[in-house]
């Protein structure tokens, strides 16, 4: 049994190594941080009910002056490139908006973007967010604009559909044929960084580190340019399942043919195995 | 010329041209192996099967990728990874095999040490493979570049401005190795040059050379017992098979192998479709960027313990920059390996190491300190961590230095045994 010995020396060298270089490594180079946190909490809830119709009047006054509502037939008072040269970003399409972010976030939003995105370090007086803060609405105003919101979405959106409205204004994939809405050069000037094309971003950063950071990009990267968007948990899943899908399409065939390889290579070991034992009997 | 006779079946009329049966006995079936050897002595075709892999895999990559700043990502990440049929079995095969052939050339590397098989007239032997070793590292990193993603740009950059050091001439190198001011279109182009073709071949070679180099002092045993391998070779042929302490390389030798490496690549196959991070560095799936600086670099596993006795040195000593003593240190480390069958002062005297007090003790903290080299190689140099990488690069110098001692030490003792 000499040999099941040294293969257990070997084995037990080669996990030190790996453990030290790969599981114990990353957790000193990324300490962990909380989860994420999808109830919002440091906003204060909505404890009025929101009425819809009251919502429409008020959507029709003060939103779509610069956002579309495709859905509803709305599109955009101004094409992209306008838009993105009169604001500094392209203002998001509404059409699925009261599903796709939080019903809190919404709220808090609307109240005070820059405290909702958690970009003060981006945006002050001096340098104001393209949003206004509609800090003058009362609660029950607030809440009739995000029941009204909620109320105009009569299909849920694909995967791609929650990245396109809630990620492709500032973030391109290449390798699904989809642009940026908003200019590279323009996104720059807005929030000093280039917004990467996140083709590639579910093999570079993977699924668990997406999961917080999307929803709290400040946690994960100190002084980050990106804005904490608000997504519910369901809407974050939609996005990263799509972040997948082009990033890693070819995850289900390397996972059915895998159990394949590995059972070809144990048949070839067995008989392998059996050949030796014949051979060696004979002629050793 | 040879008397040609009318050819009695396809390998008769080989064999009259070639000689193919007393190659096929010279090669194979009368390539005399010790018969008392373990698993360990498998590593060499173990090696041979992922070199295999790499250079049939590296092929079909080859036919899609692109060494042009401006498409290889996308050549790597989008053509091969999604368009190409099983381009991505094709590239993580090829990740991980680089990965694994590391570790089989540590182990078999570690198991040439453990069995004195570098000294007593393997010299040789040890040195080509030592060769082969720097080839391979050579041809690891510059397949790294190619995928031109963040950590292939930032290992470049820092790995290529490392020749900075040579005195005098030093940045003079680096823009020679670069073939700009700055790591660029021309340094991802000479750098495909030396993986696909110049290094292959230099490593085809050595390999020819390494096998040749084992045929004369013969394969090493697990007693590094000294076999008479004539009279042994005779009396397996005599057909007292079970007598002789040899084997014939082909089926018998052979016949383990297979095995062996039909083990591995199970193993192999699981780590291609299930588990290769560790081998296919997520940060080198982000483009390269000149403008965004990676908040951790550090190389593949495999080269961590070497970068790490670069870096333990991290503070000035005796008026020498810090910088300056890490490279000699880099230097040292890369070189020693080569010297070690002349470090090896009880050179008339082969053992394994259990058998060797001395060098045993010797050969373990080697193989520990190697070990927290990498580990503390790839962790933030800061705090604790920087004396602990300094502590070990020193024990490696170290190591290295009282190696003739213990030797010659040894060797003494032994003549008065």
């Amino acid at each position: 049994m000499r040999e099941v010995k040294i293969l257990a020396i070997v084995v037990f060298f080669t996990a030190v190594t790996y453990w030290g270089v790969e599981p114990y490594a990353h957790s000193q180079m990324h300490p962990h941080v909380a989860p994420a946190d999808f109830g919002f909490k440091e906003m204060e809830p909505l404890h009025v009910n929101g009425n819809a119709d009251n919502g429409k009047l008020l959507v029709e006054a003060n939103c779509i002056a610069c956002h579309g509502i495709k859905s509803l037939g709305l599109e955009a008072p101004m094409s992209p490139e306008d838009a993105a040269s009169s604001y500094g970003v392209v203002p998001p399409d509404l059409s699925h908006a009261g599903v796709i972010y939080d019903k809190n976030y919404l709220a808090g939003f609307l109240k005070d973007p820059v405290r909702a995105t958690k970009l003060s370090h981006k945006f002050n007086d001096a340098k104001p967010y393209a949003m206004p803060s509609y800090g003058f609405f009362s609660d029950q105003e607030i809440a009739d604009v995000v029941a009204y919101l909620q109320n105009i979405v009569a299909t849920k959106p694909s995967d791609k559909g929650v990245f396109e409205e809630a990620c492709g204004r500032c973030h391109s994939m290449k390798y699904d044929a989809l642009k940026a809405q908003t200019p590279s050069a323009s996104m720059k000037n807005y929030l000093g960084a280039e917004a990467p094309d996140l083709s590639m971003m579910i093999r570079s950063k993977k699924a668990e580190y997406l999961s917080t950071f999307i929803n709290e990009p400040l946690k994960m990267v100190e002084g980050i340019a990106m804005p904490r968007v608000g997504l519910s948990e369901a809407s974050q899943q939609q996005v990263i399942a799509y972040i997948e899908k082009v990033g890693d399409r070819k995850k289900a065939e390397r996972e059915s043919l895998g159990v394949k390889l590995i059972g070809f290579m144990a048949i070839f070991t067995l008989i392998a195995y059996l050949w030796k034992v014949s051979i060696w009997k004979r002629a050793a | 010329m040879a008397q040609i006779k009318k050819a009695e079946g396809f390998i008769d009329w080989l064999d009259q041209r070639l000689a193919v049966k007393a190659f096929m006995r010279v090669m194979m079936s009368e390539y005399w192996i010790p018969k008392n050897i373990n698993f360990l002595w498998a590593m060499g075709v173990v090696l041979i099967a992922l070199f295999a892999v790499l250079l049939v895999t590296g092929l079909l990559l080859l036919m899609y990728y692109k060494p042009d700043v401006a498409l290889a990502f996308d050549s790597v990440n989008y053509t091969i990874m999604q368009e190409v049929e099983y381009g991505w079995l094709w590239r993580h095969m090829h990740g991980v095999a680089a990965s694994a052939t590391f570790l089989i050339i540590y182990i078999h590397l570690f198991t040439g040490i453990y069995y004195g098989s570098y000294k007593k007239g393997r010299e040789m032997i040890w040195l080509t493979g030592m060769v082969l070793f720097v080839a391979f590292s050579a041809e690891a990193f510059s397949g790294y570049m190619l995928p031109w993603g963040q950590m292939s740009y930032w290992a470049a950059q820092v790995i290529t401005n490392l020749f900075s050091g040579i005195p005098v001439i030093g940045d003079a190198v680096v823009i020679w190795i670069r073939g700009d001011y700055v790591v660029a279109d021309a340094t991802l182009t000479r750098f495909f040059m030396l993986h696909v073709v110049l290094l292959p071949l230099v490593i085809l070679a050595v390999i020819a050379v390494h096998f040749y180099t084992l045929r004369f002092p013969h394969v090493n045993n697990q007693d590094s017992v000294e076999l008479d391998f004539e009279a042994e070779a005779k009396t397996y042929k005599e057909g007292r098979v079970k007598e002789s302490n040899v084997v014939p390389f082909w089926p018998v030798f052979l016949s383990k192998d297979f095995f062996v490496v039909g083990f591995f690549m199970t193993f192999f196959f699981f780590l291609v479709c299930y588990h290769f991070d560790f081998a296919m560095d997520p940060i080198n799936f982000e483009p390269a960027n000149s403008m965004k600086t990676p908040a951790h670099i550090y190389p593949e596993w495999y080269f961590l313990w070497n970068y790490e006795v670069l870096r333990g040195f991290f503070f000035d000593i005796g008026g020498i920059a810090a910088m300056d003593i890490g490279l000699i240190a880099f230097v040292f480390a890369n070189t020693v390996f080569f010297l070690l069958p002349f470090l090896d002062r009880n050179t008339m005297h082969t053992a394994p190491a259990h058998k060797r007090p001395a060098f045993f003790v010797w050969f373990w903290l080697l193989v520990v300190d190697m070990i927290v080299l990498t580990i503390y190689g790839k962790l933030p140099p800061t705090g604790v961590n920087a004396w602990v990488g300094f502590f070990a690069a020193v024990l490696f110098l170290g190591l290295f230095i009282v190696l003739p001692i213990i030797t010659k030490y040894e060797a003494k003792k032994g003549e008065k045994a």
